[in-house]
């Protein structure tokens, strides 16, 4: 791969490395002098305020902010200078909980997953547990970055696991653009590998799905009309098959939030957000089914209040004190980035949330 | 300060305010316009980017940049695009010029 597309926020000692900073600005200007209602104030008005959650279905756990990619507007701010990784400790915790959960389906993301040292024991001993949907969610570059990588399809295979990666464009120019020079070919590279053991083919049951979500201030188009011109190109071009694209809207956090105050787009991306308010979305909003687990073990409503440091409003706090029956009677932590995921049809991790 | 402020694209739906039978319709128009039909939503976000365009609207060229980046739409698409309705625009200028030719001839002929 060529060069990293940017530095981590933390690695350029950025103040905005500091959640603190990033919900004073997603508090103040706009939203304090009352020129847009806050996220709160607007689903109050649907009688929608305190969000609550509803039956958990999914169990999300980063396990660690390591990556060999740096993407432009990573709400993460991965990086390979990153250096939280969960320990086997707290793997341990996890699988406990794994094993005893109501969720049906398991996700886990980073960074980077695989580049946790204890990722493929975790995986293997997390599929025993018997989780109708085992999701990791892999970058594709990790498959061609290194040698001890290159078996990562058949990893994958063995384990039933469900592949979910990030495919920004489907051309060259836009992917690269947003997530660094020569992506483009080693994920079109590793797409092909993962074709080659069944994933992503047709009427497969080993599934692949793509993540696009949007290179600059701009909201996702319609999920399903970006997923035929997706299908159409990546098979006329390379041959390659996926299942489902999931369009996902872009955040104002962290390097997203960067770029979009350095590049005087974020009163009107959130402008964007707050005008395409959909009180449908909040229905079904990915907080309302999920927990997200940090790589140091501690729970929070969704991965975005992780990377801010919001942790969920419950005396559960932990993975070592886990009770999913109390953590179910909670009220749902909230901000101004909220918005990103009740705009238009919705956003979460399994794309769109309204038909 | 300019005539055109960005912020008033905001503020289109407002002209239904005074007139909400015309608005209205306007409005429920254009939403069917495009619409996915015998053309995709992203065959006619680019005719529209371009007409935007000759028309040199500034508004327009704002909303339909922003609706073609949203369906992925790459910037070689849109500058195809743009080249289309601006040969248009040219063509419409100098096919007037047969018209000056058949001018010269009668009277100068």
């Amino acid at each position: 791969m060529g060069k990293l597309k940017t530095q981590s926020l933390q690695k350029r000692n950025s103040d905005l490395a500091q959640s603190n900073r990033q919900l004073e600005i997603l508090s103040n200007g706009i939203f304090q002098d009352g020129e847009l209602p806050t996220f709160a104030k607007k689903i109050d008005e649907t009688n929608q305020f305190p969000l609550r959650p509803k039956k958990l279905e999914i169990l999300q756990i980063n396990v660690g902010y390591m990556c060999n990619q740096v993407c432009e507007h990573c709400h993460v701010d991965a990086g390979p200078d990153r250096k939280e990784i969960m320990t086997w400790e707290t793997m341990e915790q996890c699988l406990e909980v794994i094993r005893n959960t109501g969720a049906h389906t398991l996700d886990l993301t980073g960074g980077a997953p695989e580049m946790n040292p204890n990722f493929r024991r975790f995986v293997e001993e997390a599929s025993k547990a018997g989780v109708k949907d085992f999701i990791v969610r892999s970058n594709l570059t990790i498959i061609r970055a290194n040698k001890k990588y290159y078996d990562l399809p058949d990893f994958f295979k063995k384990h039933n696991v469900h592949v979910v990666s990030s495919m920004p464009h489907w051309t060259r120019g836009k992917t690269d653009k947003q997530r660094g020079e020569g992506v483009f070919d080693m994920s079109i590279k590793a797409l092909q590998e993962l074709n080659d053991r069944g994933y992503g083919m047709p009427d497969s049951d080993l599934r692949l799905d793509l993540v696009y979500n949007p290179s600059g201030a701009f909201l996702p188009g319609d999920q399903a009309s970006m997923e035929k011109d997706f299908k159409k190109a990546l098979l006329e071009d390379f041959g390659i098959h996926f299942h489902n694209l999931f369009a996902i809207t872009n955040l104002p956090i962290a390097r997203f939030l960067d770029y979009l105050i350095a590049s005087e787009n974020y009163e009107d991306y959130m402008y964007q957000l707050v005008d395409a308010y959909n009180p449908a979305a909040v229905e079904n909003v990915m907080c309302t089914n999920t927990i997200s687990i940090s790589w140091d073990g501690y729970l929070f409503d969704c991965d975005f209040n992780q990377m801010l440091e919001l942790p969920v409003a419950s005396k559960i706090k932990h993975i070592s004190e886990y009770n999913e029956d109390i953590l179910n009677n909670r009220n749902i932590v909230i901000s101004q980035h909220c918005y990103g995921c009740t705009a238009g049809a919705g956003s979460s991790c399994q794309g769109t949330v309204t038909d | 300060m300019s005539y055109y402020d960005p912020k008033d694209l905001r503020k289109f739906g407002n002209i239904t305010e005074w007139s909400e039978e015309l608005g209205t319709k306007f409005f429920d128009y254009y939403g069917k316009v495009f619409e996915e039909g015998a053309l995709t939503a992203r065959e006619k976000s680019l005719i529209a980017l371009a007409v935007a365009h000759t028309e040199q609207c500034p508004y327009c060229i704002d909303a339909y940049t922003k609706d073609a980046l949203q369906r992925g739409v790459t910037k070689e698409e849109m500058m195809e695009a743009i080249h289309a309705g601006a040969a248009i625009k040219g063509g419409a200028s100098l096919v007037h010029g047969v018209m000056m030719m058949n001018k010269v001839n009668k009277l100068d002929g």
